[in-house]
């Protein structure tokens, strides 16, 4: 089983960090690449997540840890099966994002930034996800949907298992 | 109300609503790839000066004249070059190139093709935020697709030019939408940005000479080498030339991507493009160009949409993301979500910005919350402009557009937020 704690990409996943570091003039460019198919892999970044991706590349777990903590969109924590994160930048402010978080904190018994306690669902707010013709919108794990109301998050909730 | 939208022929927005616009097989029947070909025929050094005079400018933000930028790539040097395009989309209000990345991918494989030979390119890399997994998947679909049909790789359409095209996912930053700040995470770091000169044309992406464009720029090169400068800049005004995609958002009843001329005016965009204010309200303000622009009044958007009509308007047009707002809008609550934008996405590198985009967001929220004290709007503008210029890029500039304009344009509804006794 794939485990945070004790990572380990399989052979093929191996090829696949080896494929993808060959296509920059320097492999580092394939740090950002690597860390995303390491979070899909063991759930999270953990710091040994960090290390073990940094001896893939022959640096610093230092830098490794550098870089994760600069970029939003790699969790140094157990995150939920599923990540809604809504925006509440101007656009969608200016059409009621604000009413759409409350109603997912309500909906959800959670506050932003945490996850439902049976794992379901993380809660977050971001900058602008650039769909502001959508607005109100947010993007749950792959993703995006807009012009919602109360009830179509629910009906989106619903479909998250 | 503005008058008759003037007809202008679709460039960017042609395929738009076809079927499958996305594939190769549609592209090709509205003419793709034909640019391409006649490309082969001109030395590299004839599509630069062809693209200098069609007066195409950067639409990622900067509004740098293209055809300059690719000449600033040094003569005769024997060091790969990378041509790298900016599909980091990320300024508030702003959404025109996942609309080219989903629905016409192959207009910006062609124009990378062709800016790769001009500037001596034989690797492009395609750096796309990572939130845009959907477009992502398409724009890796239409690669896949050149490549199969011989318009990527090795000798390609038997031109004896070779171009790879590496696809690269961020990680959720806006700071990498900045030029050096995509590079430095390209390289595999923070993406913080770097220190100009040297300028990315000489030492750029790992150390070689570099040319980063947006996608809509490079989308805009396969119909200037078909149709000839002269007609791309006769579709705009004397600095400026063609059309270009405004993301419209916000108060309007009809949101989304509109083509126009640069030489559209804003009141245009919003009544005739846009259908108007949404039923029942008034336009307050808007602002023109993306978050990072100066926000302009009701009674400011005569003003032509092109760079240099939006610079003498006191504004900027940025991105082109036109942010619509009606008198519903408290305008202090929204500088504090743009506040707790810019103090979130500040990358930390350099202390103006670093500090005053925390302490202004601090000061904005506790406006908002009643507990402003009266010397706060006076701070936050000498802080802001105390700041401007200071910094290693164009991010803390573009925090002191909203935050010195929003105050400047409608002090009093600060003021009255602001308790007397305070």
């Amino acid at each position: 089983m794939p485990d945070a704690k004790r990572p380990e990409f399989t052979p093929e996943q191996i090829s696949e960090v080896h494929r993808l570091q060959g296509l920059y003039p320097d492999k580092q460019g394939a740090l950002l690449p690597v860390l995303t198919m390491a979070q899909e892999a063991f759930g999270y970044v953990s710091l040994e997540v960090e290390e073990y991706v940094a001896g893939l590349f022959g640096m610093s777990p230092a830098h490794v840890h550098e870089v994760v903590t600069f970029y939003t969109l790699y969790f140094q924590q157990p995150k939920g099966r599923h990540v809604v994160s809504v925006c509440h930048n101007l656009s969608c402010h200016l059409l009621g994002a604000k009413s759409i978080v409350e109603h997912l904190t309500r909906r959800l018994g959670v506050e932003v930034g945490e996850t439902t306690t049976d794992g379901r669902v993380t809660l977050l707010t971001v900058e602008c996800l650039c769909a502001c013709e959508q607005a109100p919108m947010m993007q749950v794990d792959d993703r995006y949907e807009g012009q919602l109301t109360p009830e179509k998050v629910d009906r989106i909730l619903e479909g998250l298992r | 109300m503005g008058g008759p939208a003037r007809i202008v022929e679709k460039i960017f927005t042609r395929n738009f609503e076809r079927a499958n616009s996305h594939t190769l097989a549609v592209y090709r029947e509205t003419g793709g790839y034909t640019a391409l070909a006649k490309s082969f025929q001109m030395e590299p050094a004839a599509i630069t000066e062809e693209v200098k005079k069609s007066n195409l400018r950067g639409l990622g933000g900067a509004a740098f004249p293209t055809g300059m930028k690719w000449s600033f790539i040094p003569k005769g040097s024997t060091a790969p070059k990378y041509l790298v395009i900016n599909a980091d989309e990320g300024e508030p209000g702003t959404f025109k190139d996942r609309y080219l990345l989903e629905r016409d991918p192959h207009a910006l494989i062609e124009g990378m093709i062709i800016a790769a030979r001009a500037i001596d390119s034989h690797t492009g890399f395609v750096y796309i935020r990572g939130e845009y997994v959907q477009p992502w998947r398409v724009f890796s679909g239409a690669v896949r697709e050149a490549y199969e049909a011989g318009l990527l790789g090795k000798n390609i359409q038997g031109s004896g030019f070779d171009l790879d095209i590496v696809v690269h996912r961020g990680a959720g930053a806006y700071i990498c939408g900045e030029e050096t700040g995509l590079l430095s995470s390209l390289e595999g770091k923070k993406g913080w940005p770097k220190i100009k000169p040297p300028f990315p044309a000489v030492k750029g992406a790992f150390g070689n000479p570099t040319i980063v464009n947006n996608v809509e720029t490079i989308a805009a090169v396969p119909h200037i080498i078909n149709r000839g400068a002269a007609w791309f800049a006769e579709l705009g005004t004397k600095t400026q030339g063609g059309t270009r995609l405004y993301s419209v958002s916000g108060h309007v009843v009809k949101p989304g991507v509109v083509e126009a001329p640069v030489s559209v005016t804003l009141r245009s965009l919003i009544y005739d493009h846009c259908g108007g204010i949404r039923a029942g309200h008034r336009l307050k303000a808007v602002v023109p160009g993306g978050s990072s622009a100066p926000i302009l009044t009701a009674d400011e958007i005569d003003v032509t949409m092109d760079a240099d009509g939006l610079k003498a308007a006191g504004t900027m047009i940025g991105s082109a993301g036109v942010i619509v707002m009606d008198e519903t809008v408290s305008i202090p609550e929204a500088l504090m979500v743009v506040a707790r934008f810019y103090a979130h996405e500040s990358c930390g590198q350099c202390t103006p910005c670093r500090e005053s985009t925390g302490w202004i967001y601090k000061m904005s929220h506790r406006i908002v919350e009643g507990k402003g004290h009266k010397e706060d709007l006076d701070t936050i503008l000498d802080v802001a402009k105390r700041g401007a210029g200071t910094t290693i890029c164009a991010f803390y500039d573009g925090a002191v557009g909203p935050y010195v304009s929003y105050i400047e344009k409608f002090r009093g509804e600060f003021e009255a937020l602001i308790p007397r006794d305070a």
